[in-house]
């Protein structure tokens, strides 16, 4: 059997954003992304989780070439983006890597019919006539649970799980390998989120895509996730098996974020691990460990030395206490 | 006597393709210190039958109901003077977004003293150890640096916090959350949540949490409400919800959660909530319900044991048993 390559390399990425404090002070950098490094495979599904702030949308950002990376190495398909020649390459890679955003309210032109919302990608990426995108489109739509007369409607006469089929839909069009699914489903109601589940799933197994997955509901992460990556205040603090790090998690944040995650059972003696206070800024991030101000097992070294990732096994942890 | 009682409330609204049933004949039974959660999906018309409770539904609502009782007070026939003294004071409300239900014009100290002024009297200035009290209580750190700060200066938590000082500075006796924590992060969920059980259980207030999310409801309420379609399909105590869902949607909810779930397909409902052109004749349920028979498809249900269904799924026998132990 060939040896598979992987879909999605990232090694070190780092993304910093220069904000403007005032008219007369320096510029202050904002460390959004710091150190992410994963391999991604194809049928697989990597899940990246953490608290609003964390970096999970600026990851994104940088695998769908929407951002370029400050440092570190990032290669899609086997096509290493800092070498290549910029342009062409990331032309042919938007075709590799797609996106679902969080609200299918506002991520759909509203006065674009959706025949003409799915035709788009193909109408700037492929050379095909107009009879042959409009048979792709239905072909597309039936795939995705839509039926063919939806296909001269507005995105307004539909529910909110019907349009994220069709956002669904348009980033599957361009046949991609890798979809970036942002909080697809948060914006929906529980029977729909599991039916919006159950077509991702189901695509996944016959296309044979490969999923990030960034979500902050532990329980649907659980459920769909091959890989997972839990990141905070920008930096990766436990990675690996979803099974390890549900069953087991190393990381005190780990710990604190799946106590925090409530459970459909009614059994309420659960033991909760308090976090107390919110993400601090990103701007100026506490020193040391970015954890320890609201970790219940800091140690006064969490507060000097800033802990790195470290293989323990399965998992890749960055504590002071661990490792 | 029940600090709340509400027996079939419905609201009707005039559009444009004829009136709208969004709740229809809702009952409701709260005493002192109860939490009740509503659960249903969107449009099912939890947040509407609780708007209505308020009087803050727009004049195309017709508001009918046998009879609507809150401490004593009939709310159905209250002017709006009377109602207005009542509401933000005895009753009060918390929305969704805190971001968009903060005025964005006017400092924190502003908006919760506003609040203290219009029902004790006396000018805002003068409220504001109170504030500065109602800050702390709801874990706000150094309230005094924050008096000053504007809505878009705080988090989400820290803006639902501020929302929440607000609601309970004249310490009702009755707070209704309309998804608090549906717009906020995991672990400021679970503080949130925390805090409202916690100052529900000083003050001694009701609590109505309107969500959808099952596993809150499992975590923090008492009684649960399950709403589909305007209408009550299931009323039970939490545990026994959970452990023996008697409605087919109650069933079907808990079904489709990832916890539930016992292989990689979900068991979803297929289909949607029925809008207001699309209303099925018979059991509103019937399209979407796996146990449908004719005579769902005929003849709208009458409810018994609290179960609005033809055909409740049966009593575990293991549960009832426990039941009568305990």
């Amino acid at each position: 059997m060939m040896i598979q390559h992987a879909l999605i390399e990232a090694r070190d990425l780092h993304k910093y954003y220069h904000i403007k404090t005032g008219l007369f002070q320096p510029n202050q950098s904002l460390q959004a992304l710091s150190g992410a490094s994963f391999d991604l495979y194809a049928g697989q599904t990597l899940a990246v989780v953490g608290e609003s702030g964390c970096g999970k949308s600026t990851l994104a950002r940088l695998l769908t070439l929407i951002e370029q990376p400050t440092a570190g190495q990032l290669t899609l398909d086997g096509i290493d983006l800092a070498t290549a020649n910029k342009k062409e390459v990331a032309r042919q890679l938007r075709k590799t890597v797609q996106m679902v955003f969080q609200d299918p309210f506002g991520s759909l032109n509203p006065r674009q019919k959706v025949g003409d919302i799915l035709q788009e990608p193909l109408l700037i990426n492929t050379n095909l006539n107009s009879g042959e995108r409009r048979e792709q489109v239905l072909a597309m739509m039936r795939r995705v649970g839509l039926r063919d007369e939806h296909i001269h409607r507005y995105p307004h006469m539909f529910s909110g799980g019907q349009r994220q089929r069709i956002a669904i839909a348009r980033a599957l069009i361009l046949k991609p390998k890798v979809v970036v699914l942002d909080e697809p489903v948060s914006a929906l109601d529980v029977s729909i989120q599991a039916q919006v589940l159950n077509l991702l799933i189901e695509l996944q197994q016959e296309l044979g895509l490969a999923y990030v997955f960034i979500s902050h509901d532990l329980s649907v992460v659980r459920h769909i996730a091959d890989q997972v990556l839990v990141m905070y205040l920008g930096k990766p603090v436990e990675q690996g098996p979803s099974q390890v790090v549900f069953d087991s998690p190393q990381h005190p944040y780990t710990q604190a974020l799946l106590s925090a995650t409530p459970q459909a059972n009614t059994n309420r003696n659960r033991q909760r691990i308090k976090l107390t206070g919110e993400l601090p800024s990103p701007l100026d991030p506490p020193s040391g460990c970015s954890f320890h101000p609201r970790c219940q097992n800091a140690m006064p070294q969490c507060k000097t030395t800033a802990p790195v990732m470290t293989q323990n096994g399965d998992l890749s942890v960055a504590c002071l206490l661990i490792n | 006597m029940a600090l709340l009682e509400i027996t079939n409330l419905t609201v009707e609204f005039a559009t444009a393709h004829g009136s709208l049933k969004a709740v229809d004949q809702v009952s409701l039974s709260l005493d002192a210190g109860d939490i009740v959660a509503i659960v249903g999906e969107s449009g099912s018309g939890k947040s509407v039958a609780m708007l209505a409770l308020m009087g803050l539904l727009p004049w195309t609502a017709t508001i009918t109901a046998d009879q609507m009782n809150f401490d004593g007070k009939d709310l159905l026939t209250l002017n709006d003077k009377q109602r207005r003294a009542i509401i933000g004071k005895d009753i009060s409300m918390i929305f969704q977004e805190p971001m968009t239900s903060l005025n964005p014009c006017f400092s924190v100290e502003y908006q919760i003293s506003e609040v203290l002024a219009q029902h004790f009297g006396g000018n805002r200035s003068s409220h504001k150890g109170k504030v500065i009290e109602l800050l702390t209580k709801v874990g706000i750190p150094a309230p005094e640096t924050r008096l000053k700060a504007y809505p878009h200066q705080l988090s989400g938590g820290m803006s639902q916090r501020v929302m929440i000082a607000m609601m309970i500075a004249c310490e009702p006796k009755l707070l209704i959350a309309d998804e608090p924590t549906t717009a906020l992060d995991v672990t400021i969920q679970a503080q949130i949540l925390e805090l409202l059980i916690e100052l529900q259980k000083a003050n001694g207030m009701a609590l109505v949490l309107i969500t959808h999310d099952m596993a809150v409801v499992a975590e923090t309420a008492d009684r649960v409400v399950v709403q589909y379609a305007g209408q009550q399909v299931e009323q039970r105590s939490v545990a026994e919800l959970f452990d023996n869902p008697r409605h087919p949607y109650t069933q079907a909810l808990l079904n489709a959660l990832p916890e539930y779930a016992k292989e990689k397909t979900l068991n979803a409902i297929p289909g949607v909530v029925p809008g207001q052109l699309d209303r099925p004749v018979g059991c509103l349920f019937n399209p979407r319900c796996e146990l449908a028979q004719d005579l769902c498809r005929q003849q709208p249900p009458q409810k018994t044991q609290g179960v609005l269904c033809h055909y409740p799924l049966p009593l575990k026998v293991h549960a009832s048993s426990q039941l009568e132990v305990s």
